[in-house]
C-alpha cells in the first residue's frame, strides 16, 4: 500500500532520475572525491609527501609569506583594538617579513592545529609560542629557539619557597592535572604531596586560600599571576628540563629553515629579542625576568 | 571597574570586527542553507524509495553526517584534501562544503519524515476526484508536506548558524573568535570584558536567529 504510493513518486518519472543522479553527484561529495584520487595524482606528485611546502625563493616570488600565530593568547599573539596582530611572537614576524621584503599575512591558528597547517603547508611559518618538544620534532622541523620556558613556583610572601629540597613532609603543593609541572613533580620529587586541581581557576582559588605553600605551572604563567596579584613571590622561576620556543617550517623545507636560522643569529647581535621583550612582554612579567625568558641568537644557556 | 566591559567594544573598530565576524558566520551558514535546502528536498524524496540501492547510500550518507562531528568533518576536508590531492581549498569554501553535506542530509531526513506523514488517504481521496498525479502533489501533498516541514527546518537552520563558531579552527575568523580576541587583549585593563562581550554576542546571534523564527511563525499561519 505504501509501496503504491511510493510507485506513483517514481512515476513522477525525469525529475526523479534526475534527483538520483544529482544525490550520485552531491551526496557522496567526498566519497568521489576519494575515488577520483587518480585524477589528482598527478598534479600532487610534486606534493606527494603530504601538502607540500614553499620554498624560500617561491615565497619571495609570491611576495606574501603566510605565517600563522596565535590571535587570542596575549602577549604573545593578539589581535589589538584596530584590528592589528600584535604580540612577541608578531613583533618577531614583522621582522621576517621586512628582511624577507614579502607582506605577512597572517594566520589565526589554534593551538590543536599548528601542526596540521604546516604539514598541509597552509602557512610557511609557525610562530605560535610552539614548544620544541621530541614528538613535535618527528613532525614539523624547529629553527634556533627564541624564548625559554620552564617551570616555575610561586608562593605566598610569608613563607618563600626557593627549593623544591625545603618542602616539609606536610607541605602540599598544588599543580593542575595533565600539565608538564605535574609530570615533573610526580616522576622527580615522589615525595612530595600535590594537590591537583583540574582548572586553573579551581587552582588560583586554592591557592589563594593557603591549602598549599606553593603552586608549580609554567613560569610565564606563575610570574604573570605574582605581578598580578600583590602577595605572591615567585620564589623559583626556572625548574626542570628547560624547553624552548622556536619558529617551525614543514618537515623537509630546509631553505626556509637555513633562512630562518641566519636570521635568528644575525638578529642576535642587534640584541632583536631584548627589544621585542621590552615591546610586548615588559608590561606583563616586568623587566626582571628578561633575562630567563629571552633566548638570543637561538643560542640557550 | 564593575563596567562589565561594554566600553572596550568602543575602543578602535572592535565593534565593526564583531559585525564583519557576524557577517562571516552568517555568510557561510546562509550560503549552506541555500545549496542545502533544495538538495536536501531531493534526498528527501531519494530516502522514500524502495530501491534498496539508493536506501543504503542514504542511509550510509545520513549515518556519516550523524555520526561524524562536524569539526572532524572540517578538518577531513580543510587538511585531509590536500594532505591526500594537494588541492589547497580555502577556510571558508572548506566550511561551507561541510556545513551544506551537513545541512542536505538532515534536511533529507526532514522532508522523508514530512513525506511519509502523510496520509495514504490523502492520495486515494485525492484520485477519487479524479486528479491527476501531478495534481495530487501539487495540490495536496507538497503544501501539507512544506507546512509540517517549516518549524523543523527553522531548528535546522538556527543550529547551522549557532554551529559556525566551530570554523574558528580552521583559521575562520568569526563572531566568536573575534569576541576571544577582544576579551584577551583586554585582559589586563579590564578582567570582566568576558561577561559584557558575551552578552554582546549573545545578542547578535539572536537578532541573526530571532527574524527567521519571524519568518517561521508567519509562514506557518499564512499556510495553515
Amino acid at each position: 500500500m505504501k509501496r503504491r504510493f511510493l510507485k506513483k513518486l517514481l512515476t513522477l518519472g525525469t525529475a526523479l532520475t534526475f534527483t538520483v543522479s544529482v544525490m550520485a553527484g552531491c551526496g557522496s561529495g567526498d566519497a568521489s572525491v576519494e575515488a577520483s584520487a587518480d585524477t589528482g595524482s598527478e598534479s600532487a606528485g610534486e606534493t606527494s609527501n603530504g601538502g607540500g611546502f614553499r620554498t624560500l625563493d617561491e615565497i619571495k616570488e609570491s611576495g606574501t609569506i603566510n605565517i600563522g600565530v596565535f590571535s587570542d593568547k596575549s602577549p604573545f599573539g593578539y589581535v589589538d583594538e584596530n584590528g592589528e596582530y600584535q604580540g612577541y611572537d608578531v613583533y618577531f614576524a614583522n621582522r621576517i617579513g621586512e628582511d624577507l621584503g614579502v607582506a605577512v599575512n597572517y594566520v589565526s591558528t589554534e593551538a590543536a592545529s599548528r601542526i596540521e597547517y604546516l604539514q598541509t603547508g597552509k602557512v610557511d611559518i609557525i610562530l605560535a609560542n610552539f614548544t620544541v618538544t621530541d614528538e613535535r620534532k618527528e613532525e614539523v622541523d624547529f629553527a634556533l629557539p627564541y624564548m625559554n620556558v620552564a617551570l616555575g613556583v610561586v608562593s605566598h610572601d610569608d613563607n618563600v619557597l626557593t627549593s623544591l629540597d625545603d618542602v616539609g613532609t606536610d607541605d602540599q603543593i598544588i599543580v593542575i592535572s595533565g600539565t608538564t609541572a605535574e609530570t615533573y613533580l610526580t616522576k622527580n620529587y615522589p615525595d612530595i604531596k600535590l594537590q591537583k586541581f583540574d582548572a586553573y581557576a579551581e587552582a588560583k582559588t586554592a591557592f589563594e586560600n593557603g591549602t598549599g605553600i606553593a603552586w608549580a605551572n609554567d613560569n610565564t604563567e606563575v610570574i604573570a599571576f605574582s605581578l598580578e596579584n600583590e602577595g605572591y613571590t615567585v620564589g623559583i622561576p626556572s625548574l626542570g628540563s628547560a624547553d624552548t620556543i622556536a619558529p617551525a617550517v614543514t618537515k623537509g623545507n630546509t631553505t626556509l629553515l637555513d633562512w630562518l636560522n641566519s636570521e635568528i643569529e644575525s638578529l642576535g647581535e642587534e640584541q632583536f629579542f631584548h627589544t621585542d621583550y621590552e615591546a610586548t612582554l615588559l608590561d606583563t612579567y616586568g623587566a626582571d625576568y628578561e633575562d630567563t625568558l629571552v633566548v638570543e641568537g637561538g643560542k640557550t644557556e | 571597574m564593575q563596567d562589565l566591559g561594554i566600553s572596550v567594544l568602543f575602543k578602535g573598530i572592535n565593534m565593526q570586527r564583531l559585525l564583519l565576524g557576524l557577517w562571516a558566520a552568517l555568510r557561510i551558514s546562509l550560503i549552506s542553507v541555500l545549496i542545502s535546502i533544495p538538495l536536501g528536498i531531493l534526498t528527501g524524496i531519494v530516502m522514500t524509495l524502495r530501491n534498496p540501492v539508493t536506501k543504503v547510500l542514504t542511509r550510509v550518507y545520513l549515518e556519516i553526517v550523524r555520526i561524524m562531528p562536524q569539526m572532524v568533518l572540517l578538518f577531513i576536508v580543510f587538511f585531509g584534501v590536500t594532505r591526500v590531492f594537494g588541492i589547497n581549498l580555502p577556510a571558508e569554501l572548506s566550511s561551507i562544503i561541510v556545513f551544506s553535506f551537513w545541512g542536505t542530509a538532515e534536511m533529507g531526513d526532514l522532508v522523508r519524515g514530512a513525506l511519509i506523514s502523510i496520509p495514504k488517504h490523502q492520495y486515494e481521496s485525492a484520485a477519487a476526484l479524479a486528479m491527476s498525479k501531478a495534481q495530487i502533489y501539487l495540490y495536496i501533498i507538497i503544501p501539507q508536506t512544506l507546512r509540517r516541514l517549516v518549524p523543523l527546518s527553522i531548528n535546522l537552520i538556527t543550529r547551522m548558524i549557532k554551529t559556525t563558531s566551530l570554523v574558528m579552527m580552521i583559521g575562520v575568523v568569526e563572531v566568536l573568535k573575534v569576541a576571544q580576541q577582544i576579551i584577551e587583549a583586554n585582559r589586563k585593563t579590564s578582567p570582566n570584558a568576558a561577561f559584557g562581550i558575551f552578552a554582546v554576542v549573545f545578542l547578535l546571534y539572536f537578532t541573526a536567529c530571532w527574524p527567521i523564527s519571524l519568518l517561521s511563525r508567519y509562514l506557518e499561519k499564512k499556510w495553515s
